[in-house]
This record gives structure tokens, C-alpha cells and sequence, in this order.
């Protein structure tokens, strides 16, 4: 499947989208509105081309109908429901039918044979069991291709790297926060990661950065895969890296990704940052049309390496919600921090405060942290550190920006997650 | 022959200087000569100490960034033309000075002149070679 023919896979992608369509129209009086309210009939659905002319699905009308209203199949059919931990709002409740468990194993199979698991091989799950899709995910996945699979679900951190030593771990699931976590800890308990059987993990549910993947690869001595997922489109498995670790395939005979700018709505070109957007042709209780994911990527067309056809998507960069609109340029933090990356070669700590002048301009400033890796006694040293990233900023986003130097721990912190953006512009309106 | 600056990043905020002072009271170090560079939003910090480990150690357990640079300290006479005398010494050998500092020495006599210099090496050889006073690391704590 993942090798198949591009202009085969498209007519594959076309049947399964007419058939969808007709699907939800019939079983999801939600989207016979909203399919009614945007005057387009299942049969004026001829094949994947016609996906513009659908409405969007977004979290609030899983909201809407919570918790079953948007199931497209009788409570009887549904084998397995999870939820979403509903940190903004009502939780998201998604079900699986036995076919869509099936399904499910077959993509994660997929993801973790493309990062060379085999029969045989030993994979520890520390994806949480639960509600979170991450656990179940893997483990059918694990399963489904042959493995040993050690439930070890989050946590114990201890007691995990005594399972990994013991019982010959090959390959570990788990957030890439919690796999530097492991690195840490056993290090301090003195565990040689050259030495263990250890050859692969796969690292999602977060967004995270390749500096990340050296910094863990460095650590756990073995490759790390970003894998790519949400619950309401099916969880973990949806999008994958290979071992090329050049984007993420998308299981796209599954799942058909679009861009678009989330501004307008409009689709955007391949190779252009933007919204990524999901439609699930073959899950059978939640079967998702265009849902908004919120996550910002790109498409990338050209083939990889690999000989797979099913396209790529580049690692998720950051959220809508994240984003900026500075003079009419969209800046992401995340490029931000990639162009400090490059220009300090560590990621450093930073802010971006966004302000607008009196004569109405908006004007963003970079606070940077200065790290004792960068600090310099000589004034001209600083001054061109921050010229450097004034000018590697202006080329790369065409956005003029004020850099400022600012000393360590100046920018708060919270517990995990740091705060990136400080827009003063609507204050007292 | 060379000694140890302490620099300290400080952003231009009040009451920064003050908690840098206070840090280094409680460590118990002694300062023997500062400069301050600055620019709108930040300055540099340039320290000469007695006790310079103990110093980076207490500004960096203060989250401060600190580092610690490599500069000569010389001894002059404290008269007209002093100054001048050791600057040729560095220009004729084409050394560039990236900044320097003076402070006059508690018995009166000598002026003491902190030089930061790309080229630590030559800089030493050519001083030497002049006959300048190059102070050594003990010889400046002492002061």
C-alpha cells in the first residue's frame, strides 16, 4: 500500500471519498446539515478533486454532539471508545468499531515496521494505557507485526529501565519528553545505552524538534522517529517517519491530508506552511471529513528515499492557535526557534512580544536568553549576535523584528510547557 | 602571567548591579577593580577579584551568566606618559587592544592597567620584552 502506484492510490482515495461522503450523509444527521447547509449532495461528489467543495469539521462540532452524535454507526458496532483528556473544553470522545481496531493495528503496524520492527523484536509501550489513544495504539500495532510487547504504560521510570536491561528491549514507545526523561534518570543510575539491544523509538503525542532527536538519539544511543496522530482522526499511526527521518509519510489510502490557510480556509500550494487538515475515508464509527487538526505543517510532494509514494508531511512545526500575524506576515514560533537554532546552534530560551505603535505598526521584539555558550565580555561579540539574528530572521520570514538580549531565567517558565508569546496589541480594547 | 576577569551579563533593569554586589559580599569576595560596558538594553559587567572561582561560582549559583576571560594586568608608574609608554609597546607589535581599564593601586604609586587582548601570547612576549610590570594572578589579588 505504501508503495503503490501515485495515479492508482488516487483512484483508491477517490472511491473511498464518494463513498464516505454518502456514508455520513445518510447515518450523521450532523452532516447531512451541515453537507445540506453547504448545498453539496453525495452525488455531486465525482472523486478527490471535489474535497474543497465540503465544509470543515472542527473540534466544536464534536463538542456539539458530545459524547456519540457524530458516530456514524449503532452503539452495538462500537468495540472500543477513547477520549481526549479535555484540557480546553469538554473532552473529545472518539469509538472504534472492530474493523476500525483493525485498521488502526494495520497503519501502527506499518509505522513501526518503518523503523525496522520486526518479529522478534522486544518493543516497551510507555505510551500511557487509558483513555489516550498512545497505549492501545502501539501495542495492536506491536502485536499485529509480531513482537514481544512489554506493557509498561507511563511512569516508574526506575523500574522501566530495569524491564529495558533485563529483558533485552528493542524498541521503546513513548513521548519524546519522556524518552530524555529515561536517558536522565539512567544515566544516573549508571546504564550504558551502547550497550543495550536497544536499535529503535517512536516518539509522538508531542511536538518536539530535531535538535530533540540528536539530543535523544545521543542519550538512548538508537534512532528516534517522530510519529504523528490524533484521536479523532484514529491516534497514533496516522503519519509516520522512516528511517530516511525526512518528514512523515501519511497512511493516505486511510487518511487524506490537505493544507490550508487558516485564515481563509483556502487550500494552500505544496511545500506552503499551513493548517493540516485530515479526512478519515474508512473509519467506520467516526468517520472525520476535513477536521482542522490545528497543527501547522506543509506537504511534501517530491518522493522519498525510501521508495514510498504515499507523500510526506513536514514535522509539526506549532498551533493555529500559535500563530502570529505580524504586518501580514504569519510567523509560527516554532521558525523562530529554528532560526535560532541555526544561528546559536542550541535552542535557546525565548520570547516573542508583539506590540503595536502608537501610529498603529506592529512590532515584534526576539527576546533571547544569553547562555554562557554564546555570552561574550566584548560588547561587539553581543552586538553581532543579535545583528545575526535580526538579519537571519529577515531574510528567511521577510519580517523586520528588534532582537534583545536578555539574561537567563528572565523568561518564566510553567511546568513542562514554556510561554512563547506575549501579544500586547489588544490590551484595553 | 595573565589574570582572570570575571564578566557578568547584565540586563538594564534596576537593582541588577546591587544583587551582583551582594552575591559577591556573601561569598566574601573582594573586588579590586570594575568597568561597566553598556549598550540601551544591556551591559557587561568586567570584574577584577580576589577570590576569582569563588565569584563565578557564587554569580552563576545567582543565575547570572557568567565567564571567565583571560586578561593582563600591568603595573606602571603613576605619571604622565605612563599609560602611553605600554600602549606603543602593544601598537608597534600590531596587537589590538579589544578594551581596557585602569585603577590605581592602594599605596599610591603604581597605576594598574586590565588589558583585553585577542592575542594573549604575544601580547604577554611583547610586554616583557618592553620591560613592562606584568602583575601575576597572586601579585593582583594582593593588591
Amino acid at each position: 500500500m505504501e508503495f503503490m502506484d501515485s495515479a492508482r492510490l488516487r483512484a483508491l482515495q477517490s472511491e473511498r471519498f464518494r463513498e464516505v461522503v454518502k456514508r455520513v450523509y445518510e447515518k450523521v444527521p450532523h452532516y447531512r446539515q451541515k453537507l445540506d447547509a453547504a448545498g453539496v449532495k453525495p452525488a455531486d461528489i465525482k472523486g478527490i478533486e471535489d474535497i474543497t467543495r465540503l465544509p470543515f469539521t472542527s473540534k466544536d462540532d464534536l463538542r456539539e454532539t458530545y459524547p456519540f452524535g457524530m458516530f456514524a454507526v449503532p452503539m452495538q458496532d462500537v468495540v472500543r471508545i477513547h477520549a481526549s483528556s479535555g484540557t480546553t473544553g469538554r473532552s473529545t470522545v472518539v469509538g472504534y468499531t472492530r474493523a476500525d481496531v483493525a485498521t488502526w493495528a494495520e497503519v501502527m503496524a506499518r509505522t513501526l515496521a518503518a523503523g525496522g520492527t520486526h518479529a522478534g523484536d522486544f518493543v516497551q509501550n510507555s505510551y500511557g494505557y487509558g483513555l489516550f489513544t498512545g497505549g492501545l495504539g502501539a501495542h495492536y500495532g506491536a502485536e499485529l507485526i509480531g513482537a514481544s510487547v512489554i506493557p509498561t504504560s507511563g511512569g516508574q521510570t526506575r523500574r522501566q529501565l530495569q524491564i529495558m536491561q533485563d529483558f533485552g528491549t528493542t524498541v521503546l514507545c513513548c513521548t519524546p519528553s519522556y524518552a530524555l526523561v529515561i536517558g536522565e534518570e539512567g544515566k544516573e543510575m549508571g546504564v550504558n545505552f551502547a550497550d543495550l539491544p536497544l536499535h529503535v523509538g517512536f516518539f509522538g503525542a508531542e511536538p518536539w524538534s530535531q535538535s530533540m532527536r540528536q539530543e535523544i538519539e545521543a542519550a538512548l544511543q538508537c534512532h528516534a522517529l517522530d510519529i504523528y496522530g490524533l484521536s479523532e482522526i484514529i491516534g497514533p499511526g496516522v503519519g509516520f517517519e522512516c528511517l530516511e527521518k525526512s518528514g512523515l509519510h501519511v497512511n493516505e489510502d486511510h487518511f487524506y491530508p490537505e493544507i490550508i490557510n487558516p485564515e481563509t480556509g483556502e487550500p494552500a500550494p505544496d511545500g506552503q506552511l499551513g493548517e493540516l487538515v485530515f479526512t478519515a475515508f474508512t473509519k467506520e464509527a467516526l468517520p472525520l471529513l476535513r477536521y482542522r487538526t490545528r497543527d501547522i505543517s506543509r506537504i511534501i510532494a517530491e518522493q522519498c528515499l525510501c521508495g514510498r509514494t504515499i507523500r510526506r508531511v513536514q514535522r509539526v512545526t506549532g498551533r493555529t492557535d500559535d500563530m502570529l500575524i505580524i504586518r501580514g506576515v504569519n510567523v509560527f514560533p516554532s521558525q523562530i526557534e529554528e532560526i535560532l537554532m541555526r544561528v546559536e546552534g542550541t535552542t535557546p530560551n525565548y520570547l516573542l512580544v508583539v506590540d503595536r505603535k502608537p501610529r498603529g505598526l506592529d512590532e515584534l521584539e526576539v527576546q533571547v536568553e544569553v547562555s554562557e555558550q554564546v555570552f561574550s565580555d566584548e560588547m561587539s561579540k553581543l552586538e553581532a549576535l543579535s545583528e545575526r539574528i535580526r538579519t537571519e530572521i529577515d531574510s528567511t520570514l521577510g519580517l523586520r523584528v528588534a532582537v534583545r538580549l536578555v539574561e537567563p531565567k528572565s523568561i518564566e517558565r510553567s511546568a513542562g510547557k514554556a510561554k512563547r508569546v506575549i501579544d500586547r496589541r489588544d490590551l484595553g480594547q | 602571567m595573565t589574570a582572570v576577569q570575571i564578566s557578568v551579563f547584565l540586563e538594564n533593569k534596576s537593582g541588577r548591579l546591587a544583587e551582583v554586589m551582594r552575591a559577591l559580599a556573601v561569598a566574601g569576595v573582594n573586588i579590586r577593580a570594575l568597568s561597566l560596558a553598556e549598550t540601551i538594553d544591556y551591559g557587561v559587567l568586567r570584574l577584577i577579584v580576589d577570590k576569582p572561582g569563588a565569584a563565578k561560582q557564587a554569580l552563576s549559583d545567582s543565575g547570572f551568566t557568567v565567564s571567565e576571560t583571560e586578561v593582563i594586568a600591568v603595573a606602571m608608574p603613576d605619571r604622565p606618559g605612563g599609560l602611553a609608554s605600554i600602549v606603543d609597546l602593544l601598537t608597534k607589535s600590531g596587537l589590538n587592544i579589544e578594551y581596557l581599564y585602569a585603577f590605581v593601586g592602594q599605596r599610591g604609586e603604581n597605576a594598574i592597567v586590565v588589558f583585553r587582548i585577542e592575542d594573549v601570547q604575544a601580547a604577554v612576549a611583547a610586554l616583557k620584552k618592553g620591560g613592562a610590570h606584568i602583575l601575576s594572578a597572586e601579585e593582583l589579588g594582593a593588591i
